[in-house]
């Protein structure tokens, strides 16, 4: 067993982005999410990274992107108003197919709303915030350990598919201190993007093998020296007007992500066996469901929790096969309502749909779920 | 040890976050879970503040604090503000001077003299949240001497190594032989 | 009056094995129109690399959006188009990844001084060694013809229909103001000066801009009657004056000048280096603890 530290998840979000190999961070100040520039700016010169605090969340974002594109693994951190920032090049990102790490740590919205209070108000703008079709991996951590388990994974995956990985935290528990147990660092799996072994000039970068999705070109510097692009392109990284081609791309963006489903799609599902009522939940909103299911359990009540933790892609699969098992699901987030839509969608019919929703700048609590749980038709 | 929900609040700067932080730490060092968060805003910043240590040998769900089973005050302001939200089983511990409010439910008071004793003998007033510390666990048995000093040094600013293990020495000599009103 | 043939084949041998060399001929000609003053720039960052040496696999050419940002594409190096003004912001994260290349930036007047002017005047501030090229049309040439912060108070566009009201930016003097440790100003009358001029930025250590008084006939020029491109170069060539001339002479002399040359060098640490020696003095000193 390893060795079990107190830690934040900020701090867990810093310290497991190193083991995945992030060595340069770009970033801008804001609250909730500021821990995680602070501790880079300390962290990544100790183990020879770079941080630079930029002058806006916009150039935040570049600067990682540009970090990646010189083969370095990257990450940025900010809060709904930079979330909000930084969409266009993450639209950038997407399309030249750049990997590299957003960290989210929600707040309550819209616009500046109540910066130190939780919320989880960014899920929708996580998989539709910037312009235009593009594919999206999000995830979201409920604890302290998941956040230093899962940003490793958010980098893996991001350099598994050449594509930008959102991390979306919440104030609960990005500013939760608790104990994590190490991991051995020899068991951890960090994975590398692919590269060309021999990067000559005229090498398409953009070219893809028989049977792949996701191209492999050299970082810059390596003597491939092509071309990228936020305009459509084609396989050689220069723009292009073909419809065919364009078609292709998106195609081939789309796919690269939906194919993979079985990969990247990972939820947790507590007492679901013989549940008659699910919560479905996600990130902080778990630590609340998960002693509303004790006291239910104890009073009789057959409650399980449906948790995604891949929250983009949506875990449709998964959630439509628990939803005939269960009579009722309650759906409970720190918003208006906004993962409760992708229920809807799933679910149908396949059994009664409640919602609780919180967007005060409170917490849900234990005895707000087990109300709703109790609730008559 | 029994589910203790503890909640400490002050003035901001008094150190309520840090001592927050320590007991967290004397609980993993003991083997325990923990929990622990703050309220952030403005208020850290001169105001009353508050921060809270959920600490229990069993898995912890939700991570705040509901029911304080524990509650310490070290101003006026802040004891008049979290004193009539506990219930009467809470053991409330507060600064010696302060006065109980009307609608504090609480039954089991401990009043210590925490900042003076922080000022006059340790010699330093910012160092009345180690003291705190000290009388703390003395009260709620959290772990051993030994532990907790390694949890203070893991967290105090180098440089102070010693004056912050007197004041911890001061904390326990204060509450040791304490009574409750 | 002799013609010297020899010599014009021999330039003209000299400029093709400049747009071979350094060039992706296979994306040539390039979308910018007849005239454009933007391709003598081109040149002109292609012969002060070929002057230098340096090497085209590390080197990095980043631009962002606009007619300037096109130069990217054509020519043959490490090369990203990246979004509408960030590109010193790209451009930061891939020096900083990897100090070892040099970093060049594209771009042009809208670009870079207005909805990237922040990322300017804080990588000139940070003096992080990019060298920045600015293609100074004074219009957004791209979307045709509306003001940008260099078009002249008075002077028309398809958003200035009156006359611009605005005043007007001096971006080698923002740049400077901003802590860049070279600026430079340079036309595209003037090749020989400009591309020297690049080159020194290119050698200078720390953020370096030259400000390149570019000519758009199609835009700016119909717009305020400037005539074909020729005139505009002739006018180019005609209202300017080198930074010595500049000195001797008074504001009301100034107006209407165009002012080249190196405008301010000075030596600060560049910050990619100061980084280093950061990470080389956590590390020392943690041998020293071990």
């Amino acid at each position: 067993m390893g060795k079990v530290v107190l830690m934040q998840g900020n701090e867990a979000c810093v310290e497991g982005a190193l083991v995945a190999g992030m060595r340069l961070f770009a970033g801008y100040p804001i609250t909730p999410s500021t821990e995680i520039a602070e501790i880079s700016a300390v962290r990544l010169p100790q183990e020879g990274g770079k941080f630079i605090q930029m002058e806006d969340e916009i150039a935040s974002m570049a600067c990682a992107i540009g970090g990646s594109v010189a083969g370095v693994k990257s990450m940025t951190a900010t809060s709904g108003p930079g979330f909000s920032l930084k969409q266009e090049n993450l639209g950038y990102a997407a399309l030249a197919e750049i990997p590299l790490v957003v960290v989210d740590v929600q707040r309550m919205g819209p616009s500046t709303g109540m910066p130190t209070s939780p919320s989880q108000g960014d899920m929708m703008m996580a998989r539709w915030g910037t312009h235009g079709d593009h594919p999206v991996i999000a995830l979201c951590p409920s604890s302290v350990k998941e956040t230093y388990d899962l940003i490793i994974r958010a980098f893996n995956l991001s350099e598994r598919y050449r594509t930008p990985v959102l991390f979306m935290m919440d104030e609960i528990i990005g500013h939760l201190r608790e104990g994590m147990e190490l991991p051995e660092l020899e068991e951890v799996e960090v994975i590398d993007r692919k590269t060309v072994k021999y990067p000559e000039p005229k090498r398409l970068p953009y070219h893809i093998k028989k049977g792949k999705l996701v191209p492999e070109m050299a970082p810059f510097g390596m003597g491939q020296r092509y071309n990228m692009t936020g305009l459509i392109h084609d396989e050689s990284g220069f723009p292009t007007n073909s419809n065919e081609e364009a078609e292709k791309l998106i195609d081939r963006l789309m796919h690269k992500v939906s194919d993979n489903y079985a990969d990247i799609v990972k939820c947790e599902q507590v007492g679901m066996d013989d549940a008659d009522v699910a919560i479905f939940c996600y990130g902080g909103t778990m630590r609340a469901a998960s002693s509303a299911m004790d006291e239910a359990r104890k009073a009789g009540i057959k409650c399980g929790i449906f948790r995604p933790i891949t929250i983009w892609p949506f875990p449709e699969k998964e959630l439509l096969e628990a939803a005939k098992h269960v009579k009722r699901i309650i759906v409970a987030e720190h918003n208006y309502g906004q993962m409760v839509l992708e229920v809807e969608r799933v679910v149908k019919d396949a059994c009664r749909i409640d919602f609780l929703g919180r967007y005060n700048g409170t917490v849900i609590t234990p005895d707000d779920l087990l109300a709703k749980i109790r609730e008559e038709k | 040890m029994s589910r203790q929900e503890i909640r400490l609040a002050g003035s901001g700067g008094q150190g309520i976050i840090l001592a927050t932080v320590i007991l967290a730490e004397a609980a993993i060092q003991a083997g325990m879970n923990t929990a622990q968060s703050q309220a952030y805003g403005p208020e850290a910043r001169g105001g009353s503040c508050k921060a809270e240590t959920l600490i229990s040998d069993q898995t912890i769900g939700f991570t705040k604090v509901q029911n304080p089973t524990f509650l310490m005050a070290l101003t006026q302001k802040s004891l008049d503000q979290y004193g009539p939200e506990v219930s009467e089983n809470c053991l409330v511990l507060i600064d010696s001077g302060l006065s109980a409010p009307q609608d504090m439910k609480a039954k089991r008071i401990v009043a210590l003299p925490i900042l003076d004793t922080a000022r006059t003998v340790v010699g330093k007033i910012q160092t009345a949240n180690i003291v705190a510390v000290g009388c703390i666990n003395d009260l709620l048995g959290i772990t051993d001497a030994k532990t907790l000093e390694k949890a203070v040094l893991m967290h105090v600013p180098s440089g102070t190594e010693q004056l912050n293990i007197k004041a911890l020495e001061e904390g326990f000599k204060l509450a040791e032989g304490h009574e409750e009103k | 009056m002799t013609v010297d043939t020899g010599d014009v084949s021999v330039k003209t041998k000299n400029m093709s094995n400049l747009i071979y060399k350094y060039m992706r001929p296979e994306h040539l000609p390039q979308i910018w129109c007849p005239g454009c003053g933007n391709g003598i720039i081109m040149r002109d960052i292609a012969q002060a690399i070929e002057n230098l040496g340096l090497s085209r696999n590390s080197t990095v050419i980043v631009s962002g959006i606009g007619c300037s940002a096109r130069a990217a594409g054509y020519m043959d190096f490490n090369t990203i188009h990246t979004t509408h003004g960030r590109a010193i912001a790209f451009a930061t994260g891939i020096k900083l990844a990897n100090p070892s290349l040099e970093v060049i930036v594209v771009t042009g007047d809208g670009d870079i001084s207005a909805i990237g002017g922040n990322h300017l005047i804080h990588a000139a501030r940070r003096n992080i060694g990019l060298t920045v090229v600015v293609m100074n049309n004074n219009i957004y040439g791209m979307t045709g013809g509306q003001y940008s912060p260099t078009t002249p108070t008075g002077a028309f566009g398809t958003t200035a229909p009156y006359g611009n009201l605005d005043r007007s930016f001096d971006i080698a003097g923002l740049a400077y103001g901003a802590g860049a440790s070279y600026a430079a100003r340079g036309s595209a009358y003037h090749v020989q000066q400009t591309t020297t001029l690049i080159q020194e930025g290119i050698k200078h250590r720390g953020f370096s801009i030259i400000d390149v008084a570019s000519i758009c006939p199609t835009y700016y020029g119909r717009k305020n009657k400037k005539g074909s491109a020729v005139d505009m170069l002739k006018w180019q060539r005609d209202n300017s004056v080198t930074v010595d001339q500049a000195a001797k002479m008074s504001q009301e002399e100034l107006k209407g000048k165009l002012v080249i040359g190196l405008l301010h060098q000075v030596n600060y640490p560049e910050f990619t280096y100061a980084y280093d020696q950061l990470i080389r003095r956590l590390f020392e000193e943690r041998e020293e603890n071990e």
